[in-house]
């Protein structure tokens, strides 16, 4: 039920969105007040608590399914709701503390598309449908694997994921070893599902990684900086020494380099560069190939 | 929650790295990690960071009747907790193997040792004695619990003041702090514990080895000894065979090291001890704000094998650290005691041109920034590290983040091979030199 008091009302008014109109209006109005609720477009770029609620300008559809939750591309003049936000009433209903992100939609231009996310900081992985994640063999029973991926329950793999595999044909597994696959099934209610294959059943680089090389954890916002396309730390460690290197989006990384020495240097600068900015990097990049 | 496995590719990777002599964070064999000392505003609570591992010692006393056939010691209790805080593996409420092995070295190192003058603590035989209760929780798990965990329990146990307690035939009285100040307690020396990782069956020897190096051991050797190189404890575990000459070389590398970790600790403890008169602010809220979440804790180098030398010896002839600016960072941050310096070669000057001609020159070392005030000085003396500059912008204005060169060092490092033997003397002999410098220099 609706209360008139303050911050506890916030997410049960966004929730409750079957009121009648004055209701539905106080609640907005409490919400506005109370969270001091912002146009979206104001607080891109800006630091947003959860509980923030994100007003959106008007759209002319007004059905439910205006919104929906995904990193997908945006249909024209449909907005997406990225990770981090929800939908409410209102607008957007903020669920993480972070920067604001807009993307403009790739057609339709204009501010009726789009999509809208929060950067946040994490280290924890939450297994998302789709993600490409490093995963560590535990237990192979029979048919099927389990993976530990960094979420709160393992990832079963089943060993006919893999390119080329058949029930005559098994893939060469053990436990304690590194996997590099995505997942099909990923939400709260059920154990996550991974496979090695794509949809079109090639591997397409999943599979088992090399047995050499050192993987090492980042956190999620590192990785998503990472795998951006045109990375510049990416470019500039590629012309210091020829590597192999995975992303997993669960925050691991694998890399591979001709000598320890130079493994050990790769990882160390990746770690690092978390909180280093531009200038620094040049810095230790320059030290590093100067030699 | 279930720890996350350790895959077959790390395992390989770090015993290969191991071999080779390589540490993941670009440290030496006999290198520890940074040592940080924060007190707390009340006596007797400090934080002990080994590198990322960090420790809370807080001490408290209370009056109670003492043992029947002990009637005029004191009471001493150690306690040691795990908490899930300090790494997911670590369940609540379940007694661990860890946890009891840990706890029962604690209590040898520094009850059997009788660091604590116990009789001292007696005040109506018989009938009152104070119970001084040691209690340290593991805030973060990075490896060596032990090392810091007794580290924390020493200087906690010297930070403490109790109340001061006046005895009149048969009248006690209990004066609070108001009154009387605290006295602190008698301690005769403190003992502190050096662990020992061993690879492939005792071939390779790493000093304080990190959480992943410990995943990777097949055997631990603890060695508890104070300043006058008097051993307090020795304990071996993980069943690995030790040659007598290995016990011996180690017990000769905790010597060494005991003796920089007490010169840390009388340091750290003066600093606070000056604050507190002259009424300086202290206490954790001083040093936590300088800990921003965004601020990097520990910087590692990256080790690099190439033209060391060369740049050693530019160094060398470039640098002329003037050695009393070490001072200075301490006394300028009014605050909470804090020496960010790394143990063993900490003997370097921390200022704006070392930090720049350790920009040019790569120094070896894996500098670590604390986010935080001080220098925070590592020095390894690995002739094969490279410096990484992410040290700079991290802290706020005032901090520095130091990479310390050790100018002799290195010219030796670099000549020696990496062989076990050579390098430990050579390390010792480095590390006497070291004192000998730093005694020297004012």
């Amino acid at each position: 039920m609706l209360s008139a008091h303050a911050a506890p009302c916030r997410a049960r008014a966004l929730g409750s969105g079957k009121l009648a109109g004055p209701r539905k209006g106080l609640t907005l109005t409490m919400a506005a007040t109370e969270a001091g609720a912002l146009p979206a477009e104001e607080c891109v770029g800006q630091v947003v608590l959860p509980g923030d609620v994100l007003l959106l300008p008007s759209h002319p559809e007004a059905d439910g399914e205006r919104l929906w939750l995904g990193p997908g591309a945006a249909l024209p003049g449909r907005l997406v709701c990225g990770p981090g936000l929800r939908s409410c009433r209102a607008g957007l209903l903020v669920t993480k503390c972070g920067l604001l992100r807009h993307r403009q939609p790739g057609g339709a231009g204009g501010g009726s598309g789009g999509a809208y996310w929060v950067d946040s900081q994490q280290k924890r992985y939450v297994p998302v449908k789709g993600d490409h994640v490093i995963g560590i063999v535990t237990i192979k029973a029979g048919d099927v694997f389990k993976v530990d991926v960094g979420g709160s329950e393992q990832a079963s793999l089943s060993y006919l994921a893999f390119e080329g595999a058949t029930k005559r044909n098994r893939p060469n597994v053990q436990v304690g070893d590194l996997i590099y696959g995505q997942f099909v099934v990923a939400n709260k209610d059920m154990e996550p599902e991974m496979v090695c294959i794509d949809s079109s059943g090639r591997a397409n680089g999943m599979g088992v990684i090399g047995h050499e090389g050192l993987l090492f954890k980042v956190s999620l916002g590192l990785i998503r900086k990472l795998l951006a396309p045109n990375c510049e730390i990416i470019q500039e460690l590629g012309q210091l020494y020829p590597f192999e290197i995975v992303f997993g989006m669960n925050g691991r990384i694998w890399v591979k380099a001709k000598t320890i020495q130079q493994t050990l240097i790769v990882a160390n600068i990746l770690e690092a560069c978390e909180h280093m900015t531009a200038e620094q990097r040049t810095q230790a990049f320059a030290k590093l190939s100067e030699r | 929650m279930k720890e996350t496995p350790l895959s077959n590719c790390e395992r390989r990777f770090l015993l290969r790295a191991i071999e080779e002599r390589k540490r993941l964070d670009g440290r030496q064999s006999y290198d520890y990690r940074n040592v940080r000392i924060s007190f707390g505003a009340d006596y007797g609570c400090c934080i002990v960071e080994l590198g990322r591992t960090r420790v809370l010692g807080q001490v408290s006393c209370e009056l109670v009747s003492p043992k029947l056939n002990r009637a005029t010691e004191g009471l001493l209790f150690f306690n040691l907790e795990l908490s899930p805080m300090a790494a997911p593996a670590f369940e609540p409420g379940r007694q661990s193997e860890l946890l009891v092995k840990l706890n029962r070295l604690l209590e040898r190192c520094l009850r059997n040792s009788k660091c604590i003058d116990t009789e001292s603590l007696c005040v109506v035989a018989g009938v009152k004695v104070w119970q001084i209760r040691v209690d340290l929780h593991l805030l973060n798990h990075d490896g060596n619990i032990i090392d810091a965990a007794s580290i924390a329990a020493i200087v906690a146990l010297c930070h403490f003041h109790r109340p001061d307690v006046s005895v009149q035939g048969e009248e006690v009285t209990l004066y609070t702090p108001e009154e009387r100040d605290p006295v602190p307690l008698s301690i005769h020396h403190m003992p502190i514990c050096v662990s020992f990782a061993f690879f492939q069956q005792g071939t390779y020897l790493l000093v304080d080895p990190s959480e992943r190096e410990e995943r990777v051991m097949d055997g631990l050797l603890v060695i508890a000894m104070n300043k006058h190189r008097e051993i307090c404890t020795i304990q071996s575990s993980g069943g690995i065979m030790l040659l007598k000459d290995q016990v011996l070389r180690c017990s000769k590398i905790t010597g060494v090291k005991v003796a920089e970790i007490t010169e840390l600790i009388q340091k750290a403890l003066e600093n606070d001890r000056k604050v507190r008169k002259e009424g300086g602010k202290f206490g954790f809220a001083e040093s936590i704000p300088n800990q921003k979440i965004s601020a990097f804790k520990m910087e590692r180098a990256p080790v690099d094998t190439n033209d060391v030398e060369e740049q050693a010896e530019e160094i060398i002839t470039k640098a002329d650290p003037p050695s009393d600016v070490f001072a200075k960072p301490i006394l300028r941050m009014p605050g909470t005691a804090q020496i960010g310096e790394g143990l063993e070669n900490s003997w370097g000057d921390l200022e704006e041109s070392e930090r720049e001609e350790e920009e040019e020159g790569n120094s070896d070392d894996a500098t670590t920034s604390e986010g935080q005030k001080m220098e925070t000085e590592e020095i390894n003396v690995v002739s094969k590290t490279k410096k990484e500059d992410d040290t700079i912008v991290l802290s706020d204005s005032e901090e520095e983040e130091v990479v310390i060169l050790e100018p002799e060092e290195r010219p030796k490092k670099t000549r020696t091979p990496t062989s076990a033997q050579q390098e430990n003397s050579s390390s010792k002999k480095a590390f006497n030199k070291k004192r000998k410098k730093k005694r020297a220099t004012p």
